[in-house]
């Protein structure tokens, strides 16, 4: 690699590296480096007793489950330390009693029946606790769920999906990790040190000592090795991170990397960020590998000094065998709830910085609730009606009345951002059955007015109505059912195609779909799909071509029986030739529905009802193709090629 | 196996030295209980308080040792795993983009992408796993046995009763147990491609207002999971206790013999302290090693994905090419009798006998349905794929004759699913001519109608542009793609569908200023509408791997069915004109 490049990667990747350490917090734009695959940093909780307490509300629903897994532990850990003391009077009892069988055999049984309560409750406490944090995690993936489903599109659009994924996975498993682990680690591991600690003292004061000296060693070379392990394992993380994204980025784009012959720059690019990794990976191993050995031997260290200093307290104070014989043990064992607690310390910093994420979603404002008295919209012989509560008054007087589906749009001023507004004192009206269209260049507001209609965004200046009520007068999911959306990028679902077209009406019958997908001319196509309509689609219908998931995108909502129907793009990878076809049932589709359509294709608005040429957020010019032909302006620019859309 | 030896070669001495080292913590683990018992059988028993100091300075100095071991192993390891991760991810990566578009076609991206990370990743942290504890867990437990038979066969055989039907034990608990988790991991997958799905169809699931027959679904994935979970956990957490239950009956098992051996003065007290530890130390060993073996079965998995990957045969490459040296200088196309199969085993043809010539300098315009085989046709001239019949000549020669590399050098192409890579713009267009100047990158930005919405950026070519290009609209990636193309300065150029978002207008300028800069550049340009290629010299027409039609518009116009009817479907957009 010569050095011009390596200055220039160097250049690029430290321009990155910022970046590659933050996470989405809250609104941004979603875009850059770490798409889920990100680095994970384990940041520092913040307010960790109120999501110690709102955690605790997860596992604290069986009480007395949880009351009996820490009697369990309790009851464990202290039979292992109290089975291990049994031996200092069976080895006296050998050594200085000329003991017999019978007392031998005695104290055995004694110790076998501590040990077996300390086995069984240890059985008992992981049993418990598993099925604790199973259901506990359970219910946290449902909640998170349920929370996610009920935030506006706003939050989906400030917040990076790979960020949002994270927390289900990533974040809930920290969780589930601390819950199934570190709660009886801990525990035990405290236990465990204070009773041996109160064994050691009350063996032999002398002895004890020794391991009271050697502790603070011990902890201070486990927190220096655990600092530096943590700053390596963060850089391996961050250097992983972006080689990943890098093999991600080169792998989807091997196509365009062959036509360019990229390969060997690919490949330079590639070995300099693997031997970044590379050296990150090994001082981060480095020094997570040593902490065992580290940790370990001292304990070692610690015991051959119990062993001999005991030896010699055995030889001039008259020490006990059998209590020297326990002390080396305990001794050897010190070390390991030390260690053990020392590296939960990370696992609970992770589990609650996660836990800290997925609050953080679930205390999301969600979309506002509807109004007590909101105006619901029924069905009843296949037609739909208006149902207005008494309490009412506005609208009292349209109780009963059919769903007709005119559309009124007035003053509508709106942003996305307070400081940038999208749509500028907008109105419009759309009569039942009509069929209005928009033109203009990306970013004129086409498909931020129809966003607000079904409201996605709600608009905070200026009124949409339909048949005469106020949106926001009717009830949310109400309103969403009767407006049908042909969404400009295609999103099919995991499932067989059948139920991708029903996804529209769940109630709808094999023939309704059926003649819903003749209707999008998608019949023909499902047809030729080796199992038709019971075929299975899977991510996202990547067997099947845009243009075909287009025609049963239109299709899901031909099945609906929604009066209004928006189509965003909804043709736009379909050729012209299979267009033309396709116009017949689109007609049949829209004859009976007040349609807003949107399109970068002239041909599929020529015969609208009315044409609003958008731009910068104001409808400049208005009017059917023939006026607006007649008008010389913009659309006749652009129908005639003079002048462009971007 | 032996495909691997390559990835360890470079670095056999710390493949050699880590499990080294950690031997001499074995040996001081080992050695440290029997001087311990050294200490109460000779140095307690006799008084003898200077034998007792000699040997516990011993047994600290072998602790030190020991640090020192466990510290060089972790390095050697950490060393050696990385070190054959790093190269043999180079490898694979290297493999990838040696990959025909065949290849690319055979394996899905994001497994791919799952090779050359997570399976790797896996395989260092097995490495790194084994080499620390290949030899310390059978060393220990060798160690630990033959101290222990040393001290005292006839307890030391208590030991070998009880460390197989542990090994019996934990054996059973994991055959139940990974299959189980494999149930487990699938329903955790299932659940995140439902979140996944949700996520990008938030819209659809609200327009639709389907958010609780969601929440019904993700519930009952949930439940599935929770239960596979339990189903799982369940029997792993059998083995801790039954780990218990083995130590503390061997203990009780040797205290018993053991203290009646001592009682009848055939063995030292010392040396039941001792024994206890060894116990330990094998029966841990033991459990280790079944840890390890449960590890390296998951990295099997990935060995295995990674091989198939390194073993894949490219199945086009310029290694048999005759005229490696030739560089495309005029742009000539000729394809005699061209028929192409994408499944191999499949009768049916994308390309049907095709034939046609393409003079240096035409435009040739490409048109035809979705599925007819416009970018099949395309692809054959930059060798993208191989014919199945026919040749393809460039110059004159045929493109299995020159280099890849000097072959697509000369042949420039825009793809259909264009990627734009992240970075700033300047360097997404650098991709095309790396030591392009900043006044021709200007140029061909300014040829594909880029420059003006370039420059009209805050930070113009230096503006950074997210993963895959989110941050620009889809006709101004179009437009940096062709820029990105131009930079070459092909003979021949090729534009596959790539102008479908960019307005009538903006098309017709990047048209005229092909016409003007690249008059002797042979352009093929595939296309929806009609009007992107009337003007061209030749318009072939395709239908079903077939060329129904070939001349210019009026030729084709009077001519050919399939054209007219196009032209049909697209013709009310001049009505105004």
């Amino acid at each position: 690699m010569d050095k011009d490049r390596i200055e220039r990667l160097e250049k690029k990747y430290k321009r990155n590296a910022p970046d590659a350490q933050n996470f989405h917090k809250g609104p941004g734009p979603a875009r850059g480096p770490g798409r889920g695959r990100g680095p994970m940093t384990v940041s520092k909780p913040q307010d960790v007793g109120k999501t110690i307490a709102r955690l605790f509300a997860y596992i604290g629903k069986d009480k007395w489950k949880l009351v009996v897994f820490l009697t369990c532990i309790v009851i464990y850990t202290l039979a292992n330390l109290a089975g291990s003391y049994m031996l200092r009077p069976v080895i006296n009892n050998l050594v200085y009693e000329d003991g017999s069988r019978t007392t031998l055999f005695n104290s055995l049984v004694r110790m076998g029946c501590i040990y077996a309560v300390g086995i069984v409750a240890q059985y008992l406490q992981s049993r418990i606790i598993i099925s604790v944090s199973q259901n506990a995690l359970k219910k946290l993936r449902n909640d998170l769920f349920a929370k996610i489903e009920k935030l506006p599109v706003r939050f989906y659009d400030t917040n990076n999906h790979g960020d949002i994924m994270s927390r289900f996975t990533n974040d809930v498993d920290a969780v589930g990790e601390m819950l199934n682990n570190t709660i009886n680690q801990l525990i035990s591991g405290t236990i465990n040190i204070v009773g041996t600690l109160s064994l050691m003292l009350y063996t032999n004061l002398y002895l004890a000592v020794i391991t009271v000296v050697m502790a603070p060693f011990m902890i201070m070379a486990g927190r220096a090795v655990a600092k530096r392990s943590r700053k390596y394992y963060k850089q391996q993380q961050a250097a992983l991170g972006t080689l990943n994204g890098y093999i991600e980025e080169m792998v989807t784009g091997q196509k365009v990397v062959k036509v360019f012959c990229h390969e060997e720059i690919a490949g330079e690019e590639f070995a300099y960020l693997n031997d970044d990794l590379c050296n990150k990976q090994i001082n981060a191993q480095f020094f997570g590998g040593i902490m065992g050995p580290v940790m370990g031997n001292l304990s070692q260290v610690s015991y051959s000094l119990t062993a001999c200093i005991g030896g010699i307290l055995c030889v001039i104070k008259g020490f006990d065998l059998g209590g020297l014989t326990i002390f080396v043990n305990y001794s050897r064992q010190f070390s390991r709830p030390i260690n053990e607690i020392s590296m939960q310390v990370n696992t609970i910093f992770s589990a609650l910085a996660g836990a800290e994420r997925v609050f953080d979603v679930m205390d999301r404002e969600p979309e506002t609730v509807d109004a007590e008295d909101a105006v619901a919209i029924v069905e009843k012989d296949g037609k739909k009606y208006y149902q207005v509560p008494a309490s009412n008054k506005t609208y009292v007087n349209l109780d009963g009345t059919e769903v007709k589906g005119a559309v009124t749009v007035e003053h509508v001023t709106f942003g996305y951002n307070p400081d940038k507004t999208i749509l500028k004192d907008i109105s419009l009206y759309a009569k039942p059955g009509q069929k209005i269209a928009f033109v203009g260049s990306t970013g004129a507001g086409k498909t931020t007015i129809t966003n607000l209609i079904n409201r996605f965004y709600d608009i905070e200046e200026g009124k949409i109505y339909i048949d005469g009520i106020e949106i926001k007068d009717i009830r949310r999911n109400d309103l969403r059912e009767n407006v049908a959306m042909v969404l400009q990028d295609t999103h099919l679902f995991t499932g067989t195609v059948k139920e991708n077209i029903r996804y529209g009406r769940l109630d709808a019958t094999d023939e309704e779909v059926e003649s819903a997908a003749r209707m999008a001319s998608a019949h023909s196509f499902i047809m030729r799909l080796e199992h038709g309509y019971d075929t299975m689609l899977e991510g996202d219908g990547a067997n099947l071509s845009q243009g075909q998931r287009q025609l049963l995108n239109i299709a899901r909502a031909a099945i609906s029986k929604a009066p209004i129907l928006i189509l965003d793009e909804a043709t736009s990878s379909v050729d012209t030739r299979t267009e033309k076809h396709i116009e017949h049932g689109m007609d049949r589709l829209m004859a009976s529905r007040t349609t807003l359509v949107i399109a970068h294709r002239l041909s599929t608005v020529r015969n609208a009802n009315a044409i609003m040429v958008l731009e910068n957020g104001e409808i400049i010019e208005r009017g059917d193709h023939d006026d607006l032909l007649a008008l010389r302006g913009r659309y006749y620019g652009l129908y005639t090629g003079l002048s462009e859309l971007d | 196996m032996k495909r691997y030896a390559k990835y360890v070669k470079p670095y056999i001495h710390a493949f050699i030295l880590g499990p080294l080292m950690i031997l001499v913590e074995v040996v001081g683990e080992v050695l440290l209980p029997a001087m311990m018992a050294d200490i109460i059988n000779i140095g307690a028993a006799n008084h003898d308080i200077s034998y007792i100091i000699s040997k516990g300075i011993k047994m600290v100095i072998i602790a030190f040792l020991m640090m020192g071991g466990g510290i060089g192993a972790a390095y050697f390891a950490a060393k050696a795993a990385m070190h054959f991760g790093r190269d043999l991810r180079k490898d694979l990566f290297e493999k990838v983009q040696k990959f025909s578009f065949s290849n690319i076609d055979s394996f899905s991206t994001g497994s791919l992408v799952t090779r050359l990370t997570n399976d790797i990743t896996q395989m260092q942290n097995v490495i790194m796993m084994s080499l620390r504890i290949m030899l310390r867990a059978p060393g220990m437990m060798i160690g630990a046995i033959i101290m222990a038979f040393r001290m005292n066969a006839s307890l030391a055989v208590i030991i070998m009763i009880v460390a197989p039907i542990l090994a019996i034990a934990i054996g059973t608990i994991i055959r139940i147990a990974f299959p189980r988790f494999e149930i487990m991991q699938k329903k955790l997958d299932y659940l995140n491609s439902n979140i996944q799905e949700i996520l990008t169809n938030v819209r659809v699931i609200k327009s639709f207002v389907r958010g609780d027959y969601e929440k019904e679904r993700f519930s009952d994935s949930n439940e599935e999971l929770k239960n596979s979970s339990l189903d799982a956990f369940k029997v792993v957490i059998i083995q801790m206790p039954i780990m218990t239950l083995a130590m503390n009956l061997t203990v009780l098992a040797v205290v018993w013999f053991g203290g009646n051996q001592i009682l009848k003065g055939t063995m030292q007290v010392g040396d039941l302290t001792a024994f206890t530890t060894y116990i330990t130390q094998i029966l841990m060993s033991l459990m280790i090693m079944a840890m390890v073996l449960l590890q390296s079965s998951r990295a099997v998995a990935s060995s295995k994905r990674i091989i198939e990957v390194l073993d894949t045969e490219i199945d086009l490459n310029d290694d048999e090419s005759g005229a490696k040296e030739s560089l495309v200088k005029v742009g000539k196309i000729e394809f005699r009798s061209v028929s192409y199969r994408y499944y191999k085993d499949n009768h049916e043809k994308v390309l049907d006998d095709i034939n046609f010539t393409i003079e240096a300098g035409q435009t040739v315009g490409i048109i035809g349905s979705t599925g007819s085989g416009k970018t099949t046709l395309v692809q054959m001239i930059p060798r993208l794929y191989d014919v199945d019949e026919g040749e393809v000549l460039v110059d004159g020669i045929n493109v299995k004759d020159f280099s890849l590399e000097n072959l697509r050098n000369g042949v420039s192409m825009v793809l259909q699913n264009n990627v734009l890579f992240s970075g700033t713009i300047m360097e997404n267009l650098q991709w095309g001519d790396e030591k392009a100047s900043d006044e021709e990158i200007r140029k061909a930005a300014s040829a594909a109608q880029a420059d003006q919405f370039i420059s009209s950026f805050p930070e113009g070519y230096e503006t950074e542009l997210g993963q895959g290009g989110v941050n620009v609209s889809g006709g101004q990636k179009q437009r940096l793609c062709i820029a990105r193309a131009l930079l070459k300065k092909p003979k021949i150029l090729i534009l596959d569908d790539s102008t479908s978002a960019v307005d009538t207008a903006t098309e017709a300028k990047i048209r005229e200023c092909f016409e003007s800069e690249l008059k002797s550049t042979t352009k093929l340009i595939i296309a929806q509408r009609i009007s992107s290629v009337m003007e061209a010299d030749l318009i072939l027409v395709m239908e079903e791997g077939k060329i129904v039609g070939m001349g210019d518009h009026e030729e084709l116009l009077s001519s050919c069915g399939a054209y007219q009817e196009i032209y049909d479907s697209q013709m009310d957009r001049k009505v105004g004109a």
